[in-house]
């Protein structure tokens, strides 16, 4: 930024903040006083999403989908991890990138994979791992890898701290962020222990042909500027009946990514949880993450 | 009307001034608009003009408000001597003290408007507060009545004042009796922001908010003796040397409870030798290579211990150019020690153990002086107007009873 385009800046700084845009002025002030999700009824939720589809529509110049789809009952959400499974290929990042509709610049990933070398000291302390490895092949010989994204805590620090209930978490275990409501203020990035909430440092962009046009209010809708936002499981995907597996899940190559219903004892998750060798990150913390790391082999 | 002519003499007083005055305000006003234009670059980009990423997600702009927020609270180190003491040479300029408290927390305030990703919802606070869960909503409400009791014990006095009367301490004592302990309360509750993270061993620590309590009593003191000996310079308000030893006495015992807890906190980290020491090791000798914020922790520790020992020695603390050296070299070293080097390896290595080398970019630096200087301006004017209405020379009174008043004027007995 140099202080050539100031007068354009200043101009359009002072303009977007006083003044509402020529061509869309009700829209302007209706999301500035957008209520807050968990407070709109029915019908308020009806306006937000059509109001909020007609923007997307004049921005992407495509109908995008906003669900309100509510929880499934009798249903919590768990991950599962194998680790003596994943070879590090990163397609679960990619895969989040596109089906959430994050920012591609500035970049905005929900999944990490940690490089380690074997006989590295682990788990307790991941200073010792390297996420910017790029080998010819996965996985590089020798190493090994640990993905780490939102652990949708059962007792969530992030929850804790946000100082306008900005995130909660929903009845189906899985922790959400009303983006309309979130003011910035970075509180829950301090407070998670698994460096899975995201900033919108800047305006978020996504080519249009590679947006995804199924999309949930808390979900995978597109993001706005100065917000924080987190893996949801997929909840546009997960949410419907019958409900679809997460993104990483479907393109896991190696099938080391397991999902499923915690609630449900002949689901595939309580199955693993219940043979499988098992843990959980920085279980000390008691954050109780719903997200299960198993060794398979 | 006497109220509108009194608004008129107060705009009178602002604006009559020698060269040195409207040069000093001069200056305060181009970094202030230069701020201006930063901001404004920041509302259109985002924060992406700062330096501060996902890894270090809150940067220079919370390191000040941190620091700032001690500042506030250190008026309590002349509000405890003069009200519940009575030491005469502190009483007469206690409401100076707690005029630069109303000052600070504005700046706190600030410093945490400009780090907002989305200030305009910034009202969101109001409507959904997560009261009494989020440490924040405590410290919004904690500052904010900070604030309140701050203005309110000026605004009396200077009104009294302007009356031509004497404070009744009956509608003091309770402002004093419940600013002493919310002094202390706005530097717990920030240090609580940051403790209570379990995700960040490095804030984690239980000495935290003593840490904060005994490092805010060494630099809002120093920067006051400082501010005093200038304004006592360049205006007629009159600052007792007793009382500016006094509080350089103070300073010594405050910065001595300081270093003990910091080295306190050193020597857990160091001898237990836990994972847990990455940021202290990044802090004081650089982690992997990465040694960006060595030097200056580095300064801060020579800074402290060099003032610590000025302040020590009564003989060196009573003579002015020693205590001014002191006093500046103190306010360096809280400001690094409990700013950047406080708020930042919470950060570094990450919660997935990356190390990112966080230091402010220009947006943030000018921005940051310009609430600074807002501060100055502000605190300028204050005393600009509160000198003469303080004197008795401005009131609601006619002209002809000035003079007579001017010298019935003594500060308040009971």
């Amino acid at each position: 930024m140099n202080r050539r385009n100031f007068l354009k800046t200043a101009a359009l700084g002072v303009g977007g903040i006083l003044l509402p845009a020529k061509d869309s002025p009700a829209s302007v002030w209706e999301s500035f006083f957008q209520k807050y999700y968990r407070e709109m009824n029915d019908k308020e939720k009806k306006d937000v999403v059509a109001r909020l589809e007609k923007e997307y529509e004049e921005k992407y110049k495509k109908h995008i989908k906003v669900k309100t789809n509510a929880p499934l009952p009798k249903v919590l959400y768990g991950y599962g991890l194998d680790l003596s499974r994943c070879v590090g290929c990163r397609r679960c990042v990619y895969a989040c990138v596109t089906e959430n509709n994050q920012s591609r610049n500035p970049q905005i990933q929900y999944i990490t994979v940690l490089q380690f070398e074997q006989g590295e000291k682990w788990v307790s302390d991941l200073e010792e791992s390297n996420k910017y490895y790029n080998p010819e092949t996965v996985p590089a010989p020798e190493h090994f890898y640990m993905p780490v994204q939102c652990q949708q805590c059962e007792k969530p620090p992030c929850v804790k701290v946000c100082p306008t209930q900005a995130t909660w978490k929903e009845p189906d275990g899985i922790v959400v962020v009303d983006y309309n409501w979130c003011i910035g203020c970075r509180y829950c990035m301090a407070a998670c222990p698994y460096n899975a909430r995201k900033f919108n440092w800047g305006e978020p962009t996504i080519p249009v042909d590679e947006i995804n046009t199924e999309t949930h209010y808390l979900g995978n809708r597109p993001r706005i500027k100065g917000a924080v936002e987190k893996c949801t499981f997929c909840i546009q995907r997960v949410r419907e009946n019958p409900g679809r597996y997460p993104a990483c899940v479907e393109v896991c190559p190696v099938g080391a990514r397991k999902f499923g219903n915690l609630l449900d004892p002949e689901s595939e998750i309580r199955v693993l949880i219940e043979t499988k060798r098992v843990f959980r990150l920085k279980e000390e913390l008691n954050t109780q993450p719903k997200f299960y790391y198993f060794f398979s082999l | 009307m006497t109220l509108l002519q009194f608004i008129r003499d107060l705009f009178k007083e602002i604006t009559k001034g020698n060269k040195a005055y409207f040069i000093w305000l001069g200056l305060l006003s181009i970094v202030m608009l230069n701020a201006l234009v930063s901001y404004i670059m920041q509302l259109n980009n985002g924060l992406i003009v700062t330096h501060m990423r996902d890894q270090v997600s809150w940067g220079f702009y919370i390191s000040n408000f941190t620091f700032l927020v001690g500042v506030a609270a250190a008026a309590v180190i002349l509000v405890i001597p003069s009200y519940i003491y009575h030491f005469k040479p502190i009483k007469e300029i206690v409401l100076f003290g707690e005029m630069m408290a109303v000052t600070a927390v504005l700046m706190c305030l600030m410093f945490i408007t400009a780090d907002l990703g989305k200030p305009l919802v910034a009202w969101h606070l109001f409507i959904t507060p997560n009261f009494p869960r989020s440490i924040l909503m405590w410290d919004v409400i904690v500052l904010n009545g900070y604030l309140i009791l701050n203005t309110l014990a000026v605004f009396y006095v200077l009104f009294s004042a302007a009356h031509g009367r004497e404070y009744k301490m009956v509608i003091m004592w309770p402002l004093v009796l419940i600013s002493i302990p919310w002094a202390f309360s706005i530097h717990t509750v920030t240090a609580f922001l940051y403790n209570g993270l379990s995700s960040r061993p490095f804030w984690n620590a239980s000495i935290t908010a003593p840490r904060f309590i005994a490092s805010a009593m060494c630099s809002g003191p120093a920067l006051m003796i400082l501010v005093f000996q200038v304004a006592r310079k360049v205006s007629d308000i009159v600052v007792n040397d007793k009382a500016i030893f006094k509080i350089a006495e103070l300073i010594a015992y405050a910065m001595g409870i300081n270093l003990f807890l910091y080295a306190s906190e050193i020597f857990k980290e160091f001898y237990s030798q836990s994972i847990h020491l990455a940021p202290m090791e990044y802090l004081f000798f650089g982690l992997k290579g990465h040694t960006l914020l060595v030097p200056f922790t580095w300064v801060a520790m020579v800074c402290n211990l060099t003032g610590f020992v000025i302040f020590m020695s009564p003989k060196l603390r009573n003579r002015f150019l020693f205590l001014n050296i002191a006093c500046v070299l103190v306010f360096i070293g809280v400001y690094i020690e409990k700013g950047m080097g406080f708020v930042i390896p919470g950060f570094v290595p990450d919660t997935l153990g990356e190390i990112y080398d966080y230091l402010p970019s220009y947006i943030e630096l000018s921005l940051s002086a310009g609430i600074w200087a807002f501060g100055a301006f502000f605190y300028t004017l204050l005393l600009k107007i509160a000198i003469p209405i303080y004197k008795g020379e401005l009131s609601f009174l006619s002209h002809n009873m000035r003079h007579s008043l001017r010298d019935l004027h003594k500060p308040a007995v009971h």
